[in-house]
């Protein structure tokens, strides 16, 4: 199941080039872009590990690529997300984020249901890949 | 335009493209007619050329080069428009020179033009030294190297005083991985960004001499000469206008002796010194207007820059001694 998330979460994966011209636009823009990763991809899983600091003082998208690029060869089989982080006060947060890699095989996640009292169910989703250890997820 | 009757010139028959009378004019691909002209025009490129010529004194062969290259490249992109490839040109220079001879005020000249020809994607200049560079330990200096190749991309990387990266006595020292990384990047990301290394030219010929891969990718290098008396003069006069004082006739004369008396003595940095020099004399402006301590000063008296302002340096001093 391809797990989608984020800005473009309906449009198919970008390819390098489109990916760099995004860059571009949050260059342009003055916001930070930074590099996440994670084995993780619960939608709720707002903590992805950070892939080196945020870039705040990078001009041209070939650094962030540089980047993304060491990135993917460190975790082949990881998610990977760029984040775009607009430090204009009042704002202070994410401007835009969206993935950039993810591992080739996906399991997806299962829908579990717990009874509460009465006839009432309560919902979980968890991922298959987390039955395993981390590290060792995809 | 007879051009656009037929949009494949005489390409089947062999022959050339016959050249058009005035010899500017050919028909790129799509056979819209190349003119060099304009297309010097677009690229603004003449506009820093001249603000080169004007702002800068002296130089010429530095200015010769330049504007060697910013031929090569304007030629170069109306040689790709007609589908001639011969892939990116090689821009990595080296500026050799003694201090204070413009080598990092060229450089960010360079960016300029390297950035309205379009080689290089933002045109800013990153200036480094080893200190940027090289690591205090072990795993320490790629990420450090590193982090300055990703902020100079798109831009110029300006290392001033590189041969510092090499430090032969040493076979440990963590130069040589900087220097490593340096020639990966200069290689593979020759569209991404520029490097320019730059330092006393002794010296940066001995780094060469040890560092062959370095030298053979760089494939400009350029001499800047010292300058002479009356362009440091000139040099002079220029700062002073950039700063909004004037020099009286005297003071002018001032200046010219002192140029002579300090260019000999050690520690001379060309338009640095020039430089330091004529804050000093502000200072003694400024110090001689304040002591005065009466009524108005006029607008004249706070340009003027007078005789005694240069007469009072430690270079005169000394000389009568």
């Amino acid at each position: 199941m391809r797990i989608t998330q984020g800005t473009f979460s309906f449009l198919p994966d970008l390819t390098d080039e489109q990916i760099a011209s995004q860059i571009e636009y949050c260059l342009g823009k003055g916001w930070a872009v930074s590099i996440e990763y994670t084995d993780d991809p619960h939608p709720r899983n707002a903590y992805w590990e950070m892939f080196g600091m945020p870039m705040f003082d990078i001009r041209d998208a070939a650094g962030v690529m540089t980047e993304l690029n060491a990135c993917r060869k460190t975790f082949p089989r990881h998610y990977i997300k760029v984040n775009a982080f607009d430090s204009t006060r009042g704002r202070e947060s994410l401007r835009l984020s969206f993935i950039v890699g993810r591992p080739a095989e996906e399991p997806g996640f299962g829908l579990e249901r717990q009874e509460g009292p009465g006839r009432s169910v309560r919902y979980t989703t968890r991922s298959y890949a987390t039955e395993r250890p981390q590290g060792e997820r995809y | 335009m007879s051009a656009r009757v037929d949009p494949t010139p005489s390409r089947d028959s062999g022959e050339p493209t016959p050249l058009r009378p005035d010899g500017a004019k050919q028909e790129d691909a799509l056979g819209n007619p190349l003119d060099l002209e304009a297309a010097y025009r677009d690229s603004h490129v003449g506009e820093v050329l001249d603000s080169l010529d004007r702002e800068l004194v002296g130089l010429a062969p530095v200015k010769s080069r330049i504007r060697d290259i910013a031929a090569l490249l304007l030629i170069e992109k109306l040689r790709r428009a007609v589908g001639l490839s011969s892939g990116p040109p090689a821009l990595h220079m080296s500026f050799t020179g003694n201090p204070g001879t413009g080598k990092t005020t060229v450089a960010m000249r360079m960016a300029e033009i390297l950035h309205r020809l379009g080689y290089v994607r933002k045109g800013h200049l990153i200036a480094v030294t080893r200190d940027d560079l090289v690591g205090q330990y072990i795993g320490h200096t790629a990420p450090k190297t590193r982090e300055v190749l990703k902020k100079a991309m798109g831009g110029v990387l300006f290392i001033d005083e590189a041969y510092y990266l090499y430090r032969p006595e040493n076979e440990r020292d963590y130069g040589q991985e900087a220097i490593e990384i340096l020639l990966q990047v200069m290689e593979n990301q020759r569209d991404d960004l520029v490097v320019i290394l730059a330092g006393y030219k002794d010296r940066m010929e001995t780094f060469f001499r040890s560092n062959p891969g370095l030298s053979s990718r760089i494939a400009h290098h350029i001499d800047f000469p010292d300058y002479t008396p009356e362009e440091l003069l000139a040099i002079a006069r220029l700062m002073l206008q950039q700063m909004q004082y004037r020099l009286s006739a005297e003071a002018g004369e001032a200046l010219r002796e002192y140029i002579e008396k300090r260019r000999v003595q050690p520690h001379f940095a060309n338009a640095r010194s020039i430089r330091n020099a004529l804050d000093r004399a502000r200072l003694r402006q400024a110090s001689r207007l304040f002591e005065r301590k009466r009524g108005a000063i006029s607008r004249q008296e706070l340009e003027a820059i007078e005789e005694a302002d240069i007469r009072a340096s430690r270079v005169f001093r000394e000389h009568h001694n």
